[in-house]
């Protein structure tokens, strides 16, 4: 009787094992950032990288169906690879392109913009990149669509492609 | 003289307070940036990396803490933006049950053998 319990408890102790290393051998090890979206955007002060005024966010998110806030920097290769994209972007009139100038140099910024056009409607600076961290950003670039209730409603993290813009265009129509 | 004396108690006593505080404050940034996973720096705690990203949410744990949030509530701000996977010590949810629930069932099921076996000898 003994014997048998013991029995019955390391069957049911190695399927467990079993089902548990099973299950695991399904999902992927690489680390992918959970994208918390549907979440409300918060209150924050920055400043404008042209008039160098303090902004804040509700005068930044204002007037628009819909808004992107891109995280980019003259400093960043993958930003000037998905810069075409952008220009794209900035072709739909419901959509407010919001640029965050993530720890860069104002004049090297700027340079960036003179050579290949500015696809932004505000850009504000982050140069301690916590105005990034208030967004829930990883790193750059990466790219927000949020809507007028100002809730992000679909994170891009890493270059624009040409699919991301044909799916924001589909939502912002 | 006297007047000159008490003003120079003050400011000592005002500049105590303030290095007081400070400190107070970044020991509380120190508590809650280990307790905080670098997401970008697997491995490591915000408090240990020095990437960008670390560098930054020091500042901004830092930031709150000026501002009057308690260690609590940055962590949940935090949960908000980054999710449950930023803290090291995870909540009891759906997805963590076994995680807390199994040691304790493990040593309640020990504690029970040996009381078993210990009962089962005197007899």
């Amino acid at each position: 009787m003994k014997n048998k319990i013991i029995i019955v408890l390391l069957v049911f102790f190695l399927s467990f094992c079993f089902f548990v290393l099973f299950k695991s051998l399904e999902s992927s090890n690489i680390y992918v950032p959970e994208k918390k979206e549907d979440r409300q955007l918060a209150e924050f002060v920055s400043e404008d990288l042209f008039t160098k005024k303090k902004i804040t966010s509700s005068e930044i998110f204002h007037g628009s169906d819909y808004y992107i806030l891109n995280i980019w920097a003259s400093w960043c290769a993958p930003c000037r690879e998905e810069h075409p994209q952008l220009m794209e972007l900035s072709k739909n009139s419901s959509i407010k392109l919001i640029g965050l100038n993530y720890k860069d140099d104002s004049k090297k910024a700027k340079k960036f913009l003179e050579k290949l056009g500015n696809p932004f409607s505000i850009i504000i600076t982050d140069k301690t990149g916590i105005v990034s961290i208030e967004f829930g950003g990883y790193g750059i670039p990466e790219t927000f669509l949020i809507n007028k209730d100002k809730k992000i409603i679909k994170t891009f993290i890493g270059n624009l492609s040409n699919e991301s813009v044909i799916q924001i265009n589909s939502i912002a129509k | 003289m006297k007047l000159s004396k008490i003003f120079l108690l003050l400011v000592f006593m005002l500049n105590f307070f303030s290095i007081s505080f400070a400190e107070k404050n970044d020991q509380l940034t120190i508590k809650i940036s280990k307790n905080l996973r670098c997401i970008i720096c697997q491995g490591q705690s915000i408090y240990d990396s020095q990437s960008e990203f670390a560098v930054s949410m020091k500042l901004l744990i830092n930031k709150k803490i000026e501002e009057g949030l308690s260690e609590k509530e940055i962590y949940e701000f935090l949960k908000d933006k980054y999710g449950e996977w930023i803290v090291y010590d995870t909540g009891f949810n759906k997805n963590t049950f076994i995680l807390w629930g199994l040691p304790v069932l493990l040593f309640f099921l020990g504690g029970a053998i040996i009381l078993r076996k210990l009962v089962f000898r005197k007899v």
